[in-house]
């Protein structure tokens, strides 16, 4: 089964002509994931690798009825817009790649694709796999370094960190353990998919036996997961690792109070390890006891 | 992008807040005139990027003139929080009545935007916030919608204020929201508004921060306030964090840069975000005495990564370099390994002998590990974990 991308996953890149785009939607093609379509206004006519640019996703909608999923590939000051326009045109999933958008116009596009019925991975997101079946963005690099990364198998992995999701997938690979379904979730505080938003997808999947979670000090988004586990039952063994621990250790300093009222002292390397540990989620102290803690844990329910 | 104090409130002036006059001076004869201009009493205020200031020592009242210039002769370069004091900002020293506590601000959680004010202004509001919560009324706005006038009157009443004060304070909570909007504002808060004994509502205190990521439409208007772009640290930058920042600015492909200096001898490239956090945690659980923070990724062109990585070789005290990343989905490989052999031939270092470990894997690592191969350097790919590759550097320093 897999999450979000699968065998019937057809995608158009916004933003198709730009230097990333053109470069990760090679990389896409040479996987053989099925870039039906690229959007790039004034320059409705060209191609990119084959694959026909136009100038509106509506115009690309209309020639290739059969796109569901859109990567935005766009520069951050056009991200809100190529996103809602994506959204009007019925697309109900959407990849955001583009990094560095404005806060209020990420909270916009996301309120915006919540009122339709649309789901958003990221922004700042690197992008997906379902390995066998389709890869999104530029996740894993070109299609033979990809593949060198990311086999098939029944471990979901979720990762605040683009870079550090193919490390992890490189290191269960290693270990001949197989992935379903991988996703860079964004580096930003405000992302369209949390943590605790998409395991209710992994709970709903076959193909998924184990939950690795590659965590980042900063907002609360693994505290209120872990609640959430807790209260939810979710039913599959999580194994998680927490990055950046040096930091809890640094001279922080605080701007204003505002932060410490909204966020309390969630944030912290150590304080998410706590409260995962709490939710009965496997924390690892070290990125490579991560395979280990996932054969247990598959032993344990295969 | 955050701003002092006398930055935060020429903006809120430009939106109509009402402020207490004051005046930025930055010798004490100024502040002596400032004192007289204004009218003794006074506060004096080192204007530096930090919170807690006041618990610091960096707010100070002065009864007369010749006493605010005394005064500021004691406070500016004074060192606050890493700060050296260079401005103060000096002004009417007010009858307070009443502190309030108002800010505007983004929720991760909510994904959205709201605004919280409380009766408890002041400096102990963080107190105030964790035990007895209920005092700071917030109220969650659309992400479409701007602030309702009903929304700040509700806000009002739920303060307890009432008559004219009521009404100043719903026009100061509509100006800071509008503030917060339209400067793409992620804090814009007034801690203490102060309510005078004469039923005047200011804003005694300010803090904003403008989001970096929207100045391309703020930088103008920022400008034209005498706000200039720059960067934000945790602690003044040193001399070597400054020189890496220029090396990451100078071109804005990938990011060989955030640099933070340590007092360690292992200089580090490593990368990208995550795995530079990673690699990073590894090298000190493993007892290792970095020399620097850094973050490469993002594709940077070689002539980056070299010129950071010519840094780092000279920076004084460093004996081994340890060139790590995570496994490179839009990175290529062969650019650390060039931009690092470029680096050490131009300074004479022979790479067959200094002391390095190279850990890197993803696009055209076979063209850097022939390079590596070439100048006789040992090399570790994808199959030696990050754990593995840390240990690996640690130990390379032992003896050195």
């Amino acid at each position: 089964m897999a999450i979000l991308v699968d065998e019937n996953t057809k995608v158009v890149v916004q933003g198709i002509t730009g230097r990333e785009a053109t470069t990760f939607t090679l990389s896409m093609l040479e996987y053989g994931t099925p870039v039906l379509a690229g959007v790039t206004p004034g320059k409705g006519g060209q191609n990119v690798y084959g694959v026909p640019v136009y100038n509106t996703v509506k115009e690309a909608l209309a020639k290739h009825p059969a796109i569901n999923t859109s990567i935005v590939s766009v520069p951050p000051p056009l991200t809100k817009d190529a996103v809602m326009e994506a959204v009007d045109a019925g697309i109900k999933f959407i990849s955001v790649f583009t990094e560095r958008v404005p806060r209020i116009d990420v909270c916009q596009m996301i309120e915006y694709a919540k009122m339709h019925g649309t789901r958003i991975v990221g922004p700042n997101s690197l992008g997906m796999c379902s390995p066998e079946r389709g890869k999104l963005g530029a996740i894993g690099g070109p299609a033979e370094e990809f593949k060198k990364a990311y086999k098939k198998g029944p471990v979901a992995i979720l990762s605040r960190s683009g870079g550090m999701l193919t490390e992890t997938a490189s290191l269960l690979t290693i270990n001949g353990i197989g992935m379903s379904t991988a996703i860079n979730i964004g580096g930003d505080p405000v992302i369209g998919s949390t943590f605790m938003e998409l395991l209710p997808l992994l709970e709903e999947d076959s193909e998924t036996k184990v939950v690795v979670l590659f965590c980042e000090p900063g907002t609360s988004s693994e505290e209120r997961m872990a609640t959430w586990v807790k209260e939810h039952h979710f039913s599959k063994p999580i194994v998680a690792f927490v990055t950046g621990s040096f930091v809890d250790n640094m001279p922080g300093m605080h701007f204003g109070h505002a932060a410490v009222i909204v966020e309390g002292n969630s944030g912290s390397a150590r304080g998410k390890r706590a409260a995962m540990r709490e939710a009965g989620i496997v924390v690892v102290e070290t990125h490579d006891q991560i395979a280990p803690a996932v054969k247990k844990a598959l032993a344990g329910v295969m | 992008m955050r701003l002092k104090e006398f930055e935060s409130k020429r903006i809120l002036q430009s939106m109509g807040v009402s402020l207490p006059k004051g005046k930025l001076v930055s010798t004490p004869a100024e502040a002596r005139q400032a004192a007289q201009e204004i009218g003794a009493p006074v506060v004096l205020k080192v204007q530096i990027l930090a919170t807690g200031r006041g618990k610091a020592g960096g707010v100070k009242f002065a009864d007369t003139p010749e006493q605010a210039e005394q005064v500021a002769g004691q406070m500016i370069g004074m060192q606050i929080k890493g700060y050296v004091v260079e401005q103060l900002l000096v002004e009417e020293k007010l009858d307070i009545a009443q502190e309030l506590y108002l800010a505007a601000t983004f929720e991760e959680a909510t994904k959205g935007r709201l605004m919280m004010a409380s009766d408890a202004g002041g400096m102990d509001i963080n107190e105030v916030a964790e035990k007895d919560p209920t005092r700071i009324n917030r109220v969650h706005m659309d992400s479409w919608i701007d602030m309702h006038p009903f929304q700040a009157k509700e806000l009002a009443y739920g303060l307890g204020l009432s008559g004219k004060v009521n009404s100043a304070a719903q026009s100061l909570f509509l100006k800071l929201w509008a503030t917060f909007v339209s400067f793409d504002a992620i804090l814009a808060e007034i801690n203490p508004v102060v309510v005078t004994k004469d039923g005047r509502v200011v804003a005694a205190d300010a803090h904003i921060e403008i989001e970096g990521d929207s100045m391309f439409r703020q930088k103008d208007r920022l400008a034209a306030l005498g706000i200039l772009d720059r960067d934000d640290n945790a602690k003044p930058p040193t001399e070597f964090e400054v020189e890496a920042l220029k090396i990451d600015k100078a071109d804005y492909r990938g990011v060989a840069g955030r640099v933070v200096e340590f007092p360690g001898s292992l200089g580090l490239m490593i990368g990208a975000g995550g795995g530079s956090l990673t690699l990073f945690d590894a090298i000190l659980r493993n007892g290792g005495k970095p020399a620097n923070y850094c973050e490469v990724g993002g594709n940077p062109p070689v002539s980056k990564v070299y010129r950071l990585c010519k840094l780092i070789l000279q920076k004084p005290g460093v004996k081994g370099l340890a060139v790590m990343t995570n496994v490179f989905s839009n990175s290529r490989v062969d650019t650390l390994a060039r931009g690092m052999i470029k680096a050490m031939l131009e300074l004479g270092i022979d790479p067959a002998t200094y002391p390095i470990t190279f850990r890197s894997a993803g696009a055209f690592e076979e063209d850097a590990y022939a390079i590596l191969r070439k100048y006789g350097v040992k090399y570790l790919g994808r199959d030696v974990n990050i754990e593995d590759a840390a240990k690996a550097a640690v130990s390379m320093m032992e003896g050195l």
